[in-house]
């Protein structure tokens, strides 16, 4: 990773320009894999530019939670593994890849795009259990959007495990059966720095926000949806520029989703 | 959804659509903290203690430039109808941070280099919006600590019970509610400090609900005023 000088990224942007060439409402390149791991349930790796970012789905039998005892419950975690970045520890994660994994769980979860009543196997007693773990491989900015393509695209490839006789999953046999997803929900993300707001901020851009807001969207019934929102950063916003950023992540999420097959 | 949470333009606990709970804020409720406040908006209570500026421990967290601000948030486990687990949770941990970044434009940090300000967030009893209740606490509970401000930051939330946009979501709205979303205002800038939203909506909506949330953040800010000037009244010259 070469560091670049947060004043030097603030001057830049202030000319309406951004230090890897990009338009400031511009994505890096999306590139995704599926089935990378065939252990899992379902897996994507994501590339975005430089950002890259491993998630699995493992699907289990379990017992549902005593205020929903007719759903199945689903989960998203963040692992920054201390290979992606110099700046990332190992040990219990810490608050950032908390709020990735909350941020990616919330938009999935606000959407409804996995039906959770679909879920249910036995009420009270057996739900499924769908664990979605995101492995940051890689940290060159802006993880969040990057940990919700690969979340959605390996809930998209994954398939319902087999029960056996005992009612517990058959890790011999391999289903078929896909998990049922809608609305393709995904995260994107946007910063202010100085007055300009720009998309899908590097590394480089993180350490020189003022503020940052992601925005989840999805489709439904052929229009575009918002259904997470989340504030970062230690400055303020004003209305007109969350308005801003709001009709901007309409628009691109439209534009990440094509990438989701 | 087969219960009615709204009837000709009246809520279920009979407040209208824009209407706050009532609210109770105090400052200088705690003897041992630098600065301390409790704040209520109808059944959520939370109370907020200040340490510092005070030695930085661990010392690799010190800054030569400026304090650091630490925010802690909190639930009792007796604060909601199931039993809490005592301890720190994923949603614990999101709460401090936003908690913190909502209130770190406030704060004169540069004045204290190598020190840290430590804010404690305790809820004692949660109906919605615990993390809004919490920060107006923890305004207040700076300011009582004397640490220099530039402003208070008020923090409540709005969302959608069916069709209708509503301030202040709160009991079966909040379970049962289609949409809720927190916000924290920093007045003088006219900023939006904190902000989070679960729940289905459109560009043109959320803007209309971010708005409404600001009105009830402006009623706050004048009670939290009130209840600083209440503890520090000017003594009438003679």
């Amino acid at each position: 990773m070469i560091e670049i000088d947060p004043l030097l990224v603030r001057e830049v942007i202030e000319d309406g320009k951004r230090v890897d060439g990009r338009p400031l409402d511009g994505y890096r390149e999306v590139s995704i894999e599926t089935n990378v791991v065939p252990s899992a349930e379902g897996s994507a790796r994501v590339r975005l530019g430089d950002t890259e970012v491993l998630a699995g789905v493992k699907i289990d039998v379990g017992t549902p939670f005593g205020d929903t005892p007719d759903e199945g419950v689903l989960m998203v975690g963040t692992e920054f593994v201390p290979l992606a970045s110099p700046e990332f520890e190992s040990g219990p994660p810490g608050e950032e890849a908390v709020e990735v994994a909350r941020v990616v769980d919330r938009a999935i979860r606000e959407s409804k795009s996995i039906d959770v009543k679909k879920l249910c196997i036995t009420p009270k007693e057996k739900v499924w259990m769908v664990y979605v773990d995101v492995d940051v491989l890689d940290d060159n900015g802006n993880l969040i959007d990057a940990s919700s393509l690969a979340a959605l695209a390996a809930l998209m490839t994954a398939k319902m495990p087999v029960l056996n006789e005992d009612g517990r999953v058959d890790h011999d046999k391999k289903g078929t059966e896909p998990l049922p997803v809608t609305g393709r929900p995904l995260c994107t993300t946007f910063v202010k720095i100085g007055d300009k707001i720009i998309a899908d901020p590097s590394s480089a851009e993180m350490h020189a926000l003022d503020a940052r807001l992601t925005v989840g969207t999805f489709e439904k019934d052929g229009h575009v949806k918002l259904c997470s929102m989340q504030k970062g950063g230690s400055m303020g916003l004003t209305l007109d520029e969350i308005d801003t950023i709001v009709k901007l992540a309409e628009q691109k999420g439209a534009e990440l989703r094509k990438h989701i097959k | 959804m087969e219960l009615e949470l709204i009837k000709n333009g009246t809520r279920i606990d009979g407040r209208k659509l824009d209407e706050l709970r009532p609210i109770y804020a105090a400052v200088g409720v705690l003897k041992n903290a630098n600065g301390s406040a409790m704040f209520k908006l109808g059944n959520t209570t939370a109370i907020a203690g200040v340490f510092g500026p005070r030695k930085v421990f661990p010392k690799h967290q010190e800054e030569a430039e400026r304090a650091i601000l630490r925010t802690k948030y909190n639930m009792a486990p007796f604060a909601t109808t199931e039993r809490n687990r005592p301890g720190t949770s994923r949603r614990s941990t999101e709460i401090s941070m936003v908690t913190r970044q909502a209130l770190t434009p406030l704060v004169f940090l540069d004045e204290f280099p190598k020190t840290a300000i430590d804010v404690h967030i305790e809820v004692l009893q949660a109906d919605a919006s615990t993390r809004c209740v919490g920060i107006n606490a923890a305004a207040l509970a700076l300011a009582d600590a004397g640490i220099p401000m530039r402003d208070l930051i008020s923090s409540c939330s709005a969302g959608k019970v069916g069709e209708h946009t509503v301030l202040d979501v709160a009991g079966k709205e909040d379970t049962e509610g289609e949409l809720d979303l927190p916000v924290a205002y920093y007045p003088r800038k006219k900023q939006i400090t904190l902000l989070q939203m679960d729940g289905v909506t459109d560009s043109r909506e959320v803007k209309e609900i971010i708005k409404l949330a600001v009105k009830g953040c402006e009623k706050i800010y004048d009670e939290q005023k009130k209840a600083l000037r209440s503890k520090y009244k000017l003594e009438e010259s003679e």
